[in-house]
């Protein structure tokens, strides 16, 4: 059993459709996908349904074969076994030139000898439109991508910016159906690559084109994608909302490709309980069974800081003691500008360390510093325990 | 998360279908491999077996019967094997044969008159048996009788048969292996001595700061424009019998190994030069500011940076000047004398004995090195690529004055050499009559005097080169553009690189030699082509496709892998997409191809020498032919002719480079 058939969500659309797209047919569908390169398998049946309008990103770290589905759903590299369906077609043997897509690749692929007029134009051409229907489309293209007198220049004479967004236009200039981005922001520096960000996740809105992008930047999938299908070794690990795959993922895999996580190895007890070094702790239900091990991990950002090890609620002073409480003593501070990253020991954790992120104000108030002892909390509903990782 | 099993499913595999672009594709890569096939495969698989098929005279395959005088016969039957074991007139060796040979029957009877009223039968014992009677071919096992007069004119045809007949009388005949000993001495000796001299000139051209550099690489480039056999006559003006200079050889012949390897030191400098200054060119600046920083000696220096750094262009420089020496045919020919070569053996076999056989053997041993030298090149190539780093720094020589004078001493002893040779051919070419009347006249022009063609041979050479230069180009830079981008079709890809690499290591005597065996076959439906410009010009294609493949690919791989990728998702043919962006992008390496064909079509020689007709003769055989029929000076007007129309076309290839590249790749500025 997969994680795709695991997650409730897989067949659930972007975040603002309603509940009667939900029910519709998918608009591309891949189902028990297989892509073999002679013995090597970097694909292993891969089922995936993407809903029209979508905005999807294949995320996952360099040869977990997101580049490799990519192809396979655009037809440039066929795949070995497995279906793919799009707006109720299948496509699984078609030749690119049959199938309805734009794509955009890294190298933006722009012809280097055509102005960026006759680039955009290039798909228009020969397809029943007048000279000046299709003078018409590129001047609104070029306006879309906000490039307006840059119509008669060379692809080398613009920036590598302003290259992606022709490539961009060049892409829908024939309104293709699905819109395939392959890395299409990796090739720029970061400032650019921010701006672009917006600027696509608005243009897809906008156009409303169902639209595939393959990314290794976790922050660019979780800031442009409605939903992000994590991949590792050929595999998806997880497919979900942004907000979904950072605060519940669904594999240890998923849980340190995306942001920061502690990861301490433990014994699970029963459903909701979890053995690290001496201390029992509360946790997220899980159905290990008691006695396995297991890995449990929290993200730096929900370790709690309490001071002195006693929290006050309220204007009566009850003083509570929380759970998954303990004492630790900072081993090491480090500033990063807008919070500070805390290096914490405790004995109770035998040799883990601890990384936890305190806000400037918490740290101001606590008066933390360097050996310094503090209780820190684990919230019982942000403690999560997974299986070992493979390696 | 459940375990996935990590080996295929049962249940189809998924089979792409074809687009219309991939069929296009393919059936054009299929086209060209066919077209490789047949005027390189096959010609060359025809050769092969020739040179094991050996002929013999099978005396016991016919059976005689003589009547007596009065015509009557008693049914006494002969054979001639009997008959020679009886009489001894044919020695066991005079019974090997070739394709063409024939023997009469009437030496087998010593008192044979052709006014005898004696009447002879004569048949084959097999259905396989041939013989003449005139020019009329006789086979089955009937009985023919014939009178004297008509028996006389009976003659025996050979026997075919497979095996390495050939071959062992090749070796057991010194006058024929000596040529292996005498072609790897002339390419040994001449690999050394242009290396070492291109090294040095490569040297100080990338790594000093002498002065006139541009002219000194020009100068360097010039041989490529003449026909190898060019240098020959130069030298046989300067050194030959009657030579300016000939007392400098202290009584030694220049007709010989001595002609034969500064003539290729002549000639293979160009090849060696532009190799090595390529290694020399890409050396790491910041090697040597890290052996500077060590205080290593220039010796030092040269010896651990220099050297290693071009060690493979010196390797793959080497072994190029030592496959083109070992095949030339031209110079040889003209400046060998008595000294045979295995290029100038097939010459003598098939022109001068007829016996083709024994030329295909020859072109099989001549073969063997050249392939050899070929897969060394490609393999120390290969490791050349690997060499060069996009972080490298280009190294800027820095002014010395002292090592900068020796080079320049030294390239002008090199221009010397070789602006030399160019200079006694054109003075030859326009003096009266060397050395009696030294009073300048342009009656050496008049070709339609003198053998060879005439004028007509001349403008032969133009419009071969012209149709070379423009279908090879259409056709190699195609085959090569479908073969690096058409997708899947893995093996018949793999299987199109090696036809288009094959030739390069292929002489190009074997190929003409192999052509004659292939297109003169009249069984073979191509024969027509024989005889014709066309042959020429496929032969010619054939014998320089693989250079112009790999300058093909190397510019194709420079392109985007993604633009057909690009243009099928935006559903425009790929052939468009050639059309429109792949042609224009590569056009300084299309027209670098074309330039390479016209040069080399005006310049071989070795190809082509046995396939020109008497309508097709060429400026470059001209050369040859007068040169044999001691019309030296004529020899001499028509290389130089070669050599101003290759200059020529140079200098319009420049400048149509310059024009082209100015509108087309306008976008190469940024």
């Amino acid at each position: 059993m997969s994680a795709v058939a695991d997650n409730p969500n897989t067949l659930l659309g972007g975040a603002d459709l309603t509940e009667a797209t939900t029910e519709a047919r998918p608009y591309l569908s891949i189902e028990g996908l297989w892509k073999a390169f002679g013995d090597f398998i970097a694909l292993k049946d891969i089922s995936l349904d993407i809903q029209e309008g979508e905005f999807v990103c294949f995320l996952g770290p360099s040869g977990c074969g997101k580049t490799t589905l990519l192809r396979a759903i655009a037809g440039l590299d066929l795949q070995t076994k497995g279906t793919t369906t799009q707006a109720g077609k299948d496509i699984s043997s078609l030749p690119p030139s049959s199938r309805d897509f734009g794509i955009v690749f890294q190298s933006y692929a722009l012809f280097p000898n055509l102005t960026i007029k006759k680039n955009i134009a290039f798909g228009l051409e020969n397809t029943g439109r007048s000279k000046s229907e299709v003078e018409a489309r590129v001047s609104e293209l070029l306006e879309l991508v906000g490039l307006t007198d840059q119509g008669s220049k060379y692809p080398a004479q613009l920036s590598g910016g302003q290259q992606q967004r022709i490539a961009l236009a060049r892409a829908i200039a024939t309104s293709p159906g699905l819109l395939l981005l392959d890395e299409p922001l990796s090739a720029l520096d970061a400032r650019v690559r921010v701006r672009l960000r917006h600027e696509i996740k608005e243009l897809q809105r906008k156009l409303g084109v169902t639209t595939v992008m393959v990314t290794h930047d976790q922050e660019e999938a979780l800031s442009m994608a409605d939903r992000i299908v994590v991949m590792n070794h050929g595999v998806i690990e997880q497919v979900g909302y942004p907000t979904e795959v950072y605060r519940d993922p669904a594999t240890l895999f998923v849980a340190d490709f995306i942001g920061e996580m502690n990861q301490i190895p433990a014994i699970s007890g029963l459903s909701g309980q979890v053995q690290i070094g001496a201390a029992d702790m509360i946790c997220r239900p899980h159905d290990f069974g008691e006695g396995t091990s297991v890995v449990a991990a929290i993200r730096p950002e929900d370790v709690i800081p309490h001071g002195d090890g006693i929290r006050t609620t309220g204007a009566d002073d009850v003083i509570i003691t929380p759970e998954n409480a303990f004492e630790v003593t900072v081993d090491e501070m480090e500033f990063l500008g807008s919070f500070w990253r805390c290096c914490l020991g405790s004995e109770r954790f035998s040799n883990s360390e601890l990384i936890a992120d305190f806000s400037i104000n918490a740290v101001r108030r606590l008066e933390l510093a360097e050996n310094k002892k503090l209780t820190i909390e684990l919230p019982k509903d942000r403690l999560m325990v997974f299986a070992p990782g493979v390696g | 998360m459940a375990e996935i099993s990590s080996t295929l499913p049962d249940g189809p595999t998924i089979k792409g279908r074809l687009s219309q672009d991939d069929i296009i594709m393919r059936f054009g890569m299929v086209m060209i491999a066919v077209y490789l096939v047949a005027t390189m495969v096959l010609p060359m698989w025809t050769m092969l077996s020739k040179s094991f098929s050996t002929y013999h005279f099978d005396l016991a395959g016919y059976e005689l019967q003589v009547s007596d005088d009065d015509g009557a016969f008693d049914g006494t039957i002969l054979t001639p094997a009997a008959l020679n074991t009886e009489l001894g007139v044919v020695e066991p060796d005079d019974l090997t044969a070739g394709s063409d040979s024939r023997m009469g029957l009437t030496q087998f009877f010593p008192d044979f008159s052709f006014r005898s009223p004696v009447m002879y039968r004569v048949r084959n014992t097999s259905d396989t048996g041939r013989f003449l009677v005139g020019s009329e071919l006789k086979t089955g096992t009937d009985w023919l009788e014939l009178d004297s007069n008509t028996f006389r004119r009976v003659q025996m045809r050979p026997v075919k048969s497979t095996g390495l007949g050939n071959f062992v009388n090749y070796f057991s005949t010194p006058a024929l292996f000596n040529s292996i000993k005498n072609s790897l001495f002339i390419a040994v000796i001449s690999t050394v001595i242009t290396v070492s001299l291109a090294f040095w000139f490569a040297y100080g051209l990338n790594r000093s700061c002498m002065r006139y550099k541009g002219f000194f690489r020009l100068v360097a480039m010039a041989p490529i424009l003449v026909p190898s056999l060019l240098p020959g006559i130069a030298l046989v003006y300067l050194f030959g019998n009657q030579g300016m200079l000939k007392e400098l050889l202290f009584g030694a012949s220049i007709y010989g190994p001595i002609g034969i390897v500064i003539g290729s030191v002549f000639f293979t400098f160009p090849h060696a030069f532009i190799i090595i200054s390529t290694a020399l060119a890409i050396s790491d600046a910041r090697l040597y500011e890290a052996a500077v920083s060590l205080r290593s000696t220039p010796w030092r220096t040269f010896w651990t940076v220099t050297i290693p750094g071009a060690r493979y262009g010196l390797i793959s420089a080497a072994f190029v000047v030592f496959n083109l020496v070992i095949t030339d045919f031209g110079l040889p020919k003209v400046i060998g004398g008595q000294f045979n070569v295995l290029a100038v053996d097939i010459y003598k076999q098939v022109i001068g004995q007829q016996n083709f056989e024994m030329g295909a053997v020859v072109s099989v041993v001549l073969v063997v090195p050249a392939i050899l030298a070929f897969a060394i090149d490609r393999m120390v190539q290969s490791k050349q690529v690997a060499l060069l780093s996009a972080r490298s720094v280009p190294y800027q020589p820095a002014p010395n004055r002292k090592t900068d004078n020796i080079f320049l001493v030294y390239s002008i002893a090199v221009a010397t050499f070789i602006l030399g040779i160019l200079v006694i051919c054109q003075y030859a070419a326009l003096i009266k009559f060397w050395p009696y009347d030294l009073s300048f006249s342009l009656r050496n022009y008049e070709f339609d005097r003198m053998d060879g063609g005439g004028w007509g041979s001349y403008f032969n050479s133009i419009q071969l080169a012209f149709l070379t230069a423009i279908i090879g180009t259409c056709v190699i830079f195609f085959g090569a553009y479908l073969v690096e981008k058409s997708n899947g079709f893995k093996t018949g890809r793999a299987l199109f690189q090696m036809f288009a690499m094959l030739p390069m290591a292929i002489p190009g005597m074997v190929l003409g030699l192999a052509y004659i065996f292939f297109f003169n076959n009249p069984d073979n439906p191509l024969n027509f082509v024989y005889g014709t410009m066309a042959i020429l010009v496929i032969c010619t294609v054939t014998h320089f496709y693989t250079v112009s493949h790999l300058t093909a690919v190397t510019a194709l791989k420079q392109m985007d892998r993604e633009f057909e990728s690009v243009a099928a998702s935006l559903k425009q043919p790929t052939l468009k997409l050639f059309r429109r962006v792949t042609v224009p992008v590569c056009m300084p390496a299309i027209l670098d191809i074309s330039i390479y064909l016209f040069v080399n079509a005006m310049t071989t020689v070795s190809a082509v020498v046995f396939l020109y007709s008497p309508t097709t003769t060429l400026a470059s055989i001209a050369v040859l032919n007068m040169d044999d029929a001691g019309d030296i000076a004529p020899a001499a007007a028509m290389g130089m002719m070669i050599f101003y129309t290759n200059a020529g076309a140079r200098i319009i290839h420049l400048i149509l480079t310059r024009k082209l590249l100015g509108r087309t790749q306008a976008w190469r500025a940024r």
